[in-house]
């Protein structure tokens, strides 16, 4: 894989997304009411925010699960709802979604999780060559490489969320979403977990955008914070300066 | 009044699903290793339930039979009526009934699974198109094999139909299966295995639509598998009716 190994936030070009006044609502139940996000290239961000506050909605806009209800919501420069769906693949092959359960495919083995992306994706096209090379190197970065034959339910929830990781890596995504990367881990598998979000950042200088109520998690892995509270962007600083913060709905999080 | 309204909104929604995989099954990439990967296990995981009810029904038909046609002296002609009973209604329609149990709610439990854990989605935001790697190629699977399943189950059936024939009247298999296809027409075949394309279609798009719109997480799972067997087995007997009406006018051309 050829990656930027220098990790580095890049605040002189274009945010690779950027959102201003989105709003998303099911029915009678208003989710997001004029939430605002940059996130710039090679940085990681980290929203928190109570269950059921509208994290993994925001990001299931970002990558187009969820259609917008109004606001503007540009990733890599474009408008994600504007898109028509050969322009949405060829945006979603620049980005990479970390589902919360890895959404493994259960009847494939490790090895047919990670091709599976990169052999049926219509603009990307591998000889069988580059196809093992891609699969051994994105296990290798996960630490994972002798789990290739395994079969998903012989996975540790740990090892899953790696290897979920690694079928993100192998499409070389410019950006990473992650749907609560830590939950339902011991806290030891959590801290791993962050250290890799953190890895894979310096090594591959992706930008992220890390969904997670797990303190611990945003500390380790998040350059910038975001409190996602009512709908809107509540609070937006680093851990330590949120840390300091006398604000009840802040320190919540913090005790 | 809400059911009414309901029930319309479903027809509208399978038959837009429907068009989807006109749509899109002509258009490459084609998923022919998954098309076949179905194929088998369609084929083969319900063959031996196939048979089994297929050659249970050949024997209990000619039994039932058997003391009438006696009682008339017309039971030189078991044969023939076995025979076309089974190829042209019995042997189609049970086929196709077992498979809407057996396949339609495998096909549902198992994309409503994938769609609670997210499977489903992880596959379309990796720009993988999901609707041609399950749909597709488990609608196409169901279309080509049920046909495949009831010739196989016409013949054991009337295998069965022949043993009895066999033990109870010593009619050989040679004598009994040649004044079957005496009566037995290409006619009879012919709309028999036409309508079992519709009935795998009508399985294979009821299973996958219930699995593919599956809601309420894991509770959804079985009631996804309950509604797709019950949903597909109607479908059977309505578009056995509609096959029926149909031969019934070119028969009388």
């Amino acid at each position: 894989m050829s990656y930027d190994m220098q990790h580095s936030i890049d605040y002189k070009t274009a945010p690779v997304i950027d959102i201003e006044g989105l709003y998303k609502a099911f029915g009678s139940n208003r989710v997001l009411q004029g939430f605002n996000l940059k996130l710039w290239a090679g940085e990681n961000l980290a929203v928190m925010g109570k269950s059921g506050s509208g994290k993994s909605v925001l990001i299931k806009c970002i990558i187009g699960l969820v259609r917008i209800d109004q606001g503007k919501l540009l990733v890599l420069d474009q408008a994600v709802d504007q898109l028509n769906l050969r322009e949405l693949d060829r945006l979603r092959s620049q980005i990479g979604f970390q589902f919360q359960g890895s959404a493994l495919y259960d009847s494939m083995t490790v090895r047919e999780n990670l091709e599976f992306p990169l052999k049926r994706h219509p603009l990307k096209q591998v000889t069988e060559k580059e196809l093992e090379l891609l699969v051994t190197e994105a296990l290798e970065a996960v630490g994972l490489l002798n789990a290739i034959n395994m079969m998903p339910s012989e996975l540790s929830g740990g090892m899953k969320k790696r290897i979920a990781l690694a079928r993100t890596l192998i499409m070389q995504p410019k950006i990473i979403l992650y749907d609560e990367p830590t939950s339902g881990l011991d806290p030891v598998t959590a801290k791993e977990i962050s250290l890799l979000i953190n890895e894979v950042q310096n090594r591959f200088h992706t930008a992220s955008i890390i969904i997670t109520h797990d303190l611990a998690c945003a500390r380790i892995s998040s350059n910038r914070m975001i409190i996602l509270h009512n709908g809107i962007n509540y609070a937006e600083a680093t851990y330590t300066q949120l840390g300091t913060m006398k604000d009840g709905v802040i320190q919540a999080f913090f005790v | 009044m809400k059911k009414l309204t309901r029930f319309f909104l479903t027809t509208g929604e399978i038959s837009e699903f429907a068009g989807r995989y006109f749509r899109e099954a002509w258009f490459p990439p084609y998923e022919i290793q998954e098309l076949l990967k179905q194929c088998f296990l369609i084929g083969n995981k319900s063959f031996a339930l196939v048979s089994i009810t297929g050659l249970i029904m050949g024997i209990v038909l000619t039994l039932q039979t058997r003391p009438t046609l006696i009682e008339f002296g017309a039971v030189s002609m078991m044969p023939s009526m076995v025979g076309i009973a089974i190829v042209r209604e019995i042997g189609p329609v049970l086929t196709a009934l077992i498979c809407a149990g057996k396949i339609g709610s495998g096909i549902g439990a198992e994309l409503a699974s994938m769609k609670v854990t997210e499977q489903i989605d992880a596959m379309e935001v990796s720009g993988a198109n999901p609707f041609k790697y399950l749909v597709i190629t488990r609608v196409t699977a169901t279309t080509i094999m049920i046909p495949i399943l009831v010739v196989l189950s016409d013949i054991i059936s009337l295998s069965g139909s022949a043993l009895v024939e066999y033990l109870k009247g010593g009619v050989s298999f040679e004598l009994y299966f040649s004044k079957v296809f005496e009566y037995l027409q290409f006619g009879d075949l012919l709309p028999s295995v036409i309508k079992s394309f519709f009935f795998g279609f009508a399985i294979g798009i009821i299973g996958c639509y219930k699995g593919y719109t599956s809601t309420r997480g894991t509770e959804g799972v079985g009631r996804t598998a309950n509604e797709a067997v019950v949903i597909a087995s109607m479908l059977v007997f309505i578009l056995d009716f509609i096959a029926v009406l149909v031969s019934d006018i070119f028969y009388e051309l």
